[in-house]
């Protein structure tokens, strides 16, 4: 392995893990967040309990997030120097924003929250978690506004002096169309993975009290969290569905290769491009004429990327000999470049991504039929049903980003069809000159290894905090009392 | 003035929030054992700087990504050369915020006393290498004529690097104890004081040591000032240390730290990181920065922004000003593991 392998590998490693622990927190917040706002205006007890029983899984879930964000930070000059130098006059400026305006947000009013239940009157200790809720989707979209300038650079022109991408409007960075449908598209992901982990848990706990304790008040609120939880999935899953046929159609344009990757389309069909579900042969590469669809929704693709179900969809063959002439066929020591991705991770992460969400519409749908008219769920299946549906949608976004990662590949600046033919960056460009394989061979195994024994006491921790179920706590006393007890503390 | 310049010294200013805000949670971090004797010692250490300190972290993360936008070489050059400090750094910082927030979830001796050690250890790291990064940076490390570090690991263990770490861990002990003693009452501020009174000479001599050899070898006549400042501050907070006024101390503490960034960086200008293998090779302001259209659109950024997040910081200390004594310190949560089933 050398330098850009390992990098590679670690990039996707920490990031991945990253953004497993991320929509958990986005959506979360705000769903807490629409518990406790409930609580201030109804005073009703059972909100209170409902925001602590969830507040607390957000923040252990958040203590992993910062600390695999740290890390995201930096690496981009340690391993990918050379990008950085490349792109750092037009992607530095987000991602200073996002520390600037989300991060100090995100973590000032996190802290606020935490210790100031008896030390903020009611109203204001509730404003501190929405502001925590807002940095979090402010995060997310200058993080996507940076993602979004290597899948589609716009804003910016190439400077030959200098050699690098050079801004020429923010704006434009800001609002990249791909920016704009990139967000909606990554927050109702986040809205479904916590959606569904309310739910999830809500449901498990229903049936486990209704066969414990039939007259325990606490099913009560079960079933107010699990029917929360549902709407919320039910909408984010509409709101993915949406955003994500506009997404493809947007990809077709930008990026023509990633969609017929998508589909593992080596020729460019006689008519209508089919969506296949299954298709056997090889797709990893040394072989990919022995690609066969077997089970296919006929123009399904033709559909996905161009709104009309008989549009042209140029297959990877077509694909590789135009960008070969528009973006070069040789690199500078005369490699011929394989503008073809991995087709077998392209393929299956799509499909997988689309897929592994069907877990959550069954469960979404399952709730509001079990509890209308005041009825309970009491079946053991549907708790098991609730907690195999939990980690599905994490793994959704897995591997959406999976694919949208690999399938910009050979490329880490994708070229933009529209814009200048200069600004794009292949991927073995970016990595760093100076790092040598011993240093990156050691963060990779570093981090793997820390963030593997990290996620172990995470899920020590979630798991625990889960089966203890909704906390028996009274709402706190704000005071101003120099001499009471703290009401949190380490 | 040239916008270049003022990028280079907001980024000083980003640098000395970090400093002077995670300084004393590390210094909190190290000392937690020494002046708590004890869990619930170590808890009123702790919760000192419970609600604040991951917004101290941030500003680290604001500085790297202003190096990032209106240096990009900079950033590019000093992440990818310093790697192996970095990743230490790094490590302890990923360490720390887990094991501050998970100390507490679980009520079993031997969890929290796992974490605290993590706590410790975790402060002890990056206040010896921050300061050994940056006196790398003002005393040059070997770059080539693609900006590229060529220096390796062991390049960067010298006496001067090394009196740097030693400067910047003892700046960052004496504001913990300083700070302690300013927010605790009872055991922990007795004992925090003494700590402080004890550090104080000691941070007078390294630091000034460091002071004076960072002058005399690598810096510009004008940042003479910044040393005497310095001197004076640190001074200052030792007389007041004495005094028993701590909030004195430790804002004479914090300018400290402040006028050495101020050296730093005046002795920098007009490199951002010079190159001992040929001055010609250095990465200057002008060369490594950003173009002019970026560094206007970060600077209204910045000017927005900055004093925004001042002011909601400042006030998220104003609530939790009270100091904190054993009495304050609430029973341990009391969930534990559930034990294994049979
Ligand atoms: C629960 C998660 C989830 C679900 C059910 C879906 N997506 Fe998705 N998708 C993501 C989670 C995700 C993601 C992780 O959030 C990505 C990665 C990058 C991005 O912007 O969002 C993504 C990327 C992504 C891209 C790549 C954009 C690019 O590379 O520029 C496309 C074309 C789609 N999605 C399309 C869809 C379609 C047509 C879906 C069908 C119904 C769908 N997604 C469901
Ligand atoms: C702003 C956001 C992001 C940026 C700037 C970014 C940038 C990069 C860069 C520089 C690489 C290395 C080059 C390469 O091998 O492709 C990379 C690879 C990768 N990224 Fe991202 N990424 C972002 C978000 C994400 C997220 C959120 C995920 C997933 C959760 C992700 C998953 C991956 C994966 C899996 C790879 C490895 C691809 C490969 O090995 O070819 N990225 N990304
Ligand atoms: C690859 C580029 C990325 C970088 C450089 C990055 C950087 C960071 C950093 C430094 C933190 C810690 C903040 C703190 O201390 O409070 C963090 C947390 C966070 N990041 Fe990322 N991140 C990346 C990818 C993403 C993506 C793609 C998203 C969302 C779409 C995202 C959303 C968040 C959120 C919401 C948090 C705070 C909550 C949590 O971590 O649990 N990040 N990120």
């Amino acid at each position: 392995m050398d330098v850009l392998d390992l990098a590679r590998w670690q990039f996707g490693i920490t990031t991945v893990y990253h953004f497993i622990l991320v929509p958990l927190t986005i959506g979360l917040s705000t769903l807490v967040a629409i518990m406790q706002t409930t609580w201030v205006r109804t005073g009703k007890q059972k909100y209170y309990r409902m925001t602590k029983f969830f507040g607390k899984l957000l923040l252990i879930n958040f203590a992993l997030g910062i600390a695999t964000g740290i890390v995201q930070e930096f690496q981009f000059g340690m391993n990918w120097s050379e990008y950085s130098r490349f792109v750092g006059d037009v992607f530095g400026a987000p991602l200073a924003m996002e520390a600037l305006l989300a991060f100090f947000l995100e973590s000032t009013f996190l802290g606020l929250w935490i210790f100031g239940w008896d030390r903020l009157p009611k109203k204001v200790h509730l404003a501190t978690i929405w502001a925590f809720a807002i940095g979090s989707l402010l995060s997310a979209y200058f993080i996507l506004a940076a993602n979004s300038w290597m899948q589609h650079p716009v804003g910016a022109e190439y400077n030959a002096e200098t050699g690098r991408a050079e801004m020429t409007d923010i704006w434009a960075v800001l609002t990249n169309n791909t920016t704009l449908v990139a967000f909606p598209h990554v927050i109702s992901t986040a809205f479904l993975v916590a959606g569904t982990f309310v739910a999830g848990i809500s449901v498990y706990w229903m049936v486990r009290k209704s066969r414990e304790d039939k007259k325990s008040a606490d099913i009560d609120i079960y079933r107010t969290s699990a029917r929360f939880g549902a709407v919320v999935m039910l909408l984010a899953g509409i709101g993915v569905i949406i955003t994500g046929d506009i997404q493809a159609k947007l990809m077709f344009e930008q990026q023509p290769i990633k969609m017929a990757a998508a589909e593992g389309l080596m020729d460019t069909p006689d008519g209508p491009a089919p969506f296949s579900l299954l298709t056997i042969g090889n797709l990893a590469g040394n072989d990919p004429e022995s690609v066969q669809h077997v089970l296919e929704i006929p123009g399904l693709t033709s559909y996905l990327a161009t709104g009309s179900w008989d549009g042209e969809v140029l297959g990877i063959n077509d694909l590789q000999e135009i960008y070969a002439e528009r973006y070069g066929a040789t690199t500078p020591d005369g490699e011929v470049i394989e503008y073809r991705p991995n087709l077998l991770v392209t393929y299956w992460s799509f499909r997988l991504m689309i897929g592994l969400a069907a877990f959550s519409a069954a469960l979404s749908v399952l709730i509001f039929w079990f509890t209308r008219k005041k009825q309970v769920i009491e079946q053991p299946w549907m708790s098991k049903l609730a907690l195999i549906s939990i980690p599905m949608p994490f793994a959704a976004a897995s591997f959406g980003w999976i694919f949208t990662e690999m399938g910009r590949q050979p490329f880490v600046v994708a070229p933009n069809p529209t814009g200048s033919d200069e600004i794009m960056l292949m991927t073995m460009f970016g990595v760093s000159e100076a790092t040598s394989v011993f240093e990156v061979a050691l963060s990779l195994t570093v981090f793997t290894v820390l963030y593997a024994i990290l996620g172990v006491f995470w899920a020590k921790l979630m798991h625990r905090y889960t089966v203890e179920g909704l906390p028996d706590v009274e709402p706190e006393q704000v005071s101003a009392d120099p001499d009471r007890p703290m009401s949190f503390a380490y | 003035m040239d916008l270049a310049l003022v990028w280079f010294i907001l980024i000083a200013v980003l640098w000395t929030g970090y400093l002077v805000l995670e300084g004393f949670d590390f210094g909190v971090g190290m000392l937690m054992e020494k002046v708590g004797k004890g869990d619930k010692g170590r808890r009123v250490a702790l919760n000192t700087i419970g609600p604040v300190w991951d917004g101290n972290e941030v500003w680290l993360l604001t500085a790297g990504g202003a190096m990032f936008a209106a240096f990009p070489h900079w950033y590019a050059t000093l992440f990818s050369g310093f790697y192996i400090p970095l990743l230490l750094i790094l490590i302890a910082l990923i360490v720390r915020a887990v094991a501050i927030e998970y100390r507490g979830k679980i009520n079993d001796d031997a969890w929290r006393r796992r974490w605290d050690w993590a706590i410790m250890g975790s402060a002890w790291i990056p206040s010896i290498l921050w300061g050994v990064a940056f006196a790398n940076i003002v005393r040059g490390v070997p770059i080539d004529e693609t900006m590229t570090y060529t220096g390796g690991f062991f390049n960067l263990l010298n006496p001067y690097a090394l009196l740097g770490g030693a400067t910047t861990l003892v700046l960052f002990l004496s504001h913990g104890a300083i700070f302690l003693a300013l927010k605790t009452s009872g055991e922990v501020h007795d004992r925090a004081a003494s700590v402080a009174k004890t550090l104080a000479p000691i941070a007078v001599v390294v630091a000034g040591t460091f002071a004076i050899w960072t002058q005399v070898a690598y810096s510009v006549t004008w940042t003479w000032a910044a040393v005497a400042v310095a001197a004076l501050a640190l001074l200052g907070a030792w007389f007041f240390g004495n005094q028993g006024s701590y909030g004195k101390a430790f804002a004479a503490n914090a300018v400290a730290i402040a006028a050495a960034v101020v050296l730093i960086f005046g002795s920098l200008y007009p490199d951002v990181m010079p190159s001992s293998t040929d001055p010609a090779y250095s990465l200057t302001v002008d060369n490594a920065s950003s173009t002019d259209y970026t560094l206007t659109v970060m600077t209204w950024v910045a000017v927005i922004l900055v004093p925004i997040v001042l002011a909601y910081q400042s006030w998220s200390y104003w609530v939790f000003r009270r100091r904190l004594s054993m009495d304050h310190i609430p029973e341990h949560n009391s969930l534990t593991f559930l034990p294994k089933k049979k």
